[in-house]
């Protein structure tokens, strides 16, 4: 029966043959143009931040003489721009490791503090009912849209002026002095970065499943209690992106820190010195390579490392809204 | 080499400060809102113990007072938004119909500055350049790369290089690039690559960040090349987040991959599109890293972030800072509207 075959199913399976075989020999050469473009993105993307740590690598005349990529037919390689961008005690070269150290101090407790209470606020704005509540989180919501421009000169004569209205002090200054000028920073990097934190702390506590909240109520712990216990550990995965998050963005940062941490090595970071360094030395190519890679190499490992956890804040943050 | 350990002390002892701060302002509020309803259960034990002993009638039970509890929870942030952000805000907008010295009002004569100074008036037409062209050109980037790479090998290794810019700070990518624009004169070897390609193809090697209006595309570079993936791993989920049976159904019809991408993929990832290019904007419209590492606004290329600070805290002008401040609030309002429209036409669908 089934050794005779109509001499039309032949023809039309000849037909798909050839049209799958065309089919196919067009989506290899698609994925083939596809590659190649991606491939080419790649590189463009790449290559810049690639010819600046091959340059940090070469010597001051040979970077300041001939291109990067003279390196790769003439390799010669020194860590001596690290060493004077780092530790150098001239005024010019770097000092960047006292930097490195500021910068350390300002992130540290300029990411713990958001995250605490932040996570505090939105997990009251989550599960605790009172009248309000709603509006208060609408309120944070909104305030996300602030640029925190429009915040800046009012909060930096708060710290060095206080709050007075009508001649009647409110709030003192806070005539910080030296390293103390690190509480400022803190200050402002944590109150800008609140509503963000409650966003998108609130869209992962909230979705936490309402039995478990419901059950633990019903065996009498209280809300303190549920949040240490049961909370927290249940969204240390979205503790981890915030964290992250707000770490890329304070080590990152350059306005803040101008404003508020003043420019000395007592207190600016990073960044803050990298800018100087390239408004005013803009040519000294040995010192900007190895000064920006040495700015560059704690977020980058950082990012690498966690980059699942960034991943998923990123998508929480933005898609879900 | 002669990094003195002893200097870095006063700022260590400040983290260790705000550590322990940090430590007493949290953990005492944890264990202050663990004690006191701890405090009360005891009482209200008691009190039943008593009756019942007593044979009093028992005594009825509290309602639970959660707003009171809730305050505590939200008592920290709130705070902190209304003294560092709220108000000053609010105090912002007044000082922007101040003087200088923030001492008498002057209407609206700090808005009317703006839109006559002829160098203000290049700023805000610069920021329109940068809100037009960076997020379509950063999405555009990032979603070809997305397209590309979906399910190719090596996929992940692919997206986290275009993706790694994200984690260097504008100042870092601003040096980067400048030394991708860096110029040398034509009887010398360039070190710039820029120039380098230039020069390879028997052109003249340029100064670039000095042409206007050609150095604002150039920063544009930059922060495209921050953004793009961003876009990438945004638009990435949202394509692997097509249903694979409409996909299939559509491979079953015979579509090419440009049908499939127009009429399958685009659809598809309309919500994610439109969060990407708002987020861009919203970010490019206050950038200021960027063209002050690069070239310090000079040269035609300042925006209105920039020249906010320059005006504020260098040229002690509140009274125009803050406008420049507000102006930007203004702008990013429309933006935001037009996001939440969106969301909402989005659920009224699903």
């Amino acid at each position: 029966m089934t050794t005779t075959t109509p001499p039309a199913a032949i023809g039309t399976q000849a037909t798909e043959q050839r049209s799958t075989r065309a089919a196919r020999v067009s989506r290899r050469l698609n994925s083939r143009i596809a590659t190649l473009v991606a491939i080419v993105i790649a590189i463009v993307w790449t290559i810049p931040t690639f010819g600046l740590f091959v340059s940090s690598l070469r010597p001051e005349a040979e970077i300041k003489t001939t291109g990067w990529w003279n390196f790769f037919g003439n390799p010669e390689f020194t860590l001596e721009n690290y060493q004077d961008v780092l530790f150098g005690q001239s005024s010019s070269s770097g000092q960047l490791a006292s930097y490195f150290i500021n910068s350390l101090v300002i992130t540290l407790p300029s990411v713990l503090f958001p995250l605490a209470f932040a996570s505090l606020a939105a997990y009251a704005l989550a599960w605790m009912n009172f009248r309000g509540r709603d509006w208060v989180y609408i309120s944070i919501f909104a305030l996300q849209i602030v640029p925190l421009q429009m915040a800046l000169v009012p909060l930096l004569s708060f710290f060095s002026r206080g709050v007075s209205l009508g001649g009647v002090t409110l709030l003192p200054a806070w005539n910080l002095d030296g390293a103390q000028n690190f509480a400022q920073v803190w200050f402002a990097h944590t109150c800008f970065a609140l509503p963000f934190a409650v966003f998108l702390l609130h869209n992962f506590i909230s979705q936490l499943p309402k039995d478990l909240m419901e059950a633990a109520r019903v065996d009498g712990a209280t809300h303190p209690r549920i949040f240490r216990t049961i909370v927290l550990p249940l969204v240390a995965p979205a503790l981890a992106a915030f964290g992250i998050f707000q770490f890329l963005w304070v080590w990152n940062d350059l306005l803040v820190a101008l404003i508020f941490a003043g420019g000395s090595d007592v207190t600016a970071p990073l960044t803050v010195r990298l800018a100087e360094l390239a408004g005013t030395r803009g040519n000294e190519w040995q010192r900007l390579t190895a000064g920006a890679f040495v700015s560059i190499v704690v977020p980058l490992l950082v990012f690498l490392s966690l980059q699942r956890y960034f991943v998923r804040g990123l998508l929480a943050g933005s898609v879900k809204g | 080499m002669n990094f003195d350990f002893a200097d870095q002390a006063p700022k260590l002892m400040m983290l260790l400060w705000g550590l322990v701060a940090f430590a007493v302002v949290v953990g005492g509020l944890l264990v202050l809102l663990d004690a006191v309803p701890a405090f009360f259960a005891r009482r209200r034990e008691a009190q039943l113990v008593a009756a019942s002993v007593s044979g009093a009638p028992l005594p009825r039970r509290t309602k639970p007072r959660e707003g009171l509890f809730a305050l505590f929870f939200l008592l920290p942030t709130v705070l902190l938004l209304l003294i560092g952000l709220v108000v000053p805000a609010i105090r912002t907008t007044l000082l922007s119909f101040m003087d200088s010295s923030s001492q008498n009002w002057v209407g609206l004569d700090n808005y009317r500055w703006m839109f006559a100074e002829d160098a203000i008036v290049r700023v805000l037409l610069n920021t329109l350049v940068w809100v037009t062209l960076v997020p379509l050109v950063a999405t555009a980037m990032g979603l070809l790369y997305a397209v590309l790479v979906d399910k190719a090998r090596l996929e992940s290794l692919a997206k986290s290089l275009i993706f790694m810019p994200m984690a260097i700070s504008f100042v870092g990518a601003s040096i980067i690039w400048r030394f991708v624009y860096a110029y040398r004169g034509e009887d010398q070897e360039q070190i710039g690559l820029l120039n380098q390609i230039v020069v390879s193809l028997g052109g003249e090697p340029r100064q670039w960040l000095l042409d206007s209006p050609l150095n604002t595309l150039l920063l544009i570079v930059i922060m495209v090349w921050i953004q793009a993936g961003f876009a990438m791993v945004v638009l990435s989920a949202a394509i692997k987040a097509i249903p694979s049976d409409i996909i299939e159904a559509a491979r079953l019809d015979g579509v090419n991959p440009w049908q499939m991408f127009r009429q399958i993929t685009l659809p598809s990832i309309r919500p994610a599109l439109i969060v990407v290019v708002v987020t861009i904007s919203i970010a490019t419209l206050k950038v200021f890293d960027i063209v002050r590492t690069a070239t310090n606004g000079n040269y035609d290329t300042s925006v209105i972030a920039n020249e906010m600070y320059n005006q504020a805290f260098r040229y002690g002008e509140n009274g125009q800072g803050s406008a420049l401040a507000v102006f930007l609030f203004v702008l990013v309002v429309p933006i935001v509207i037009f996001q939440i429209r969106n969301l909402r036409q989005q659920r009224r669908e699903g």
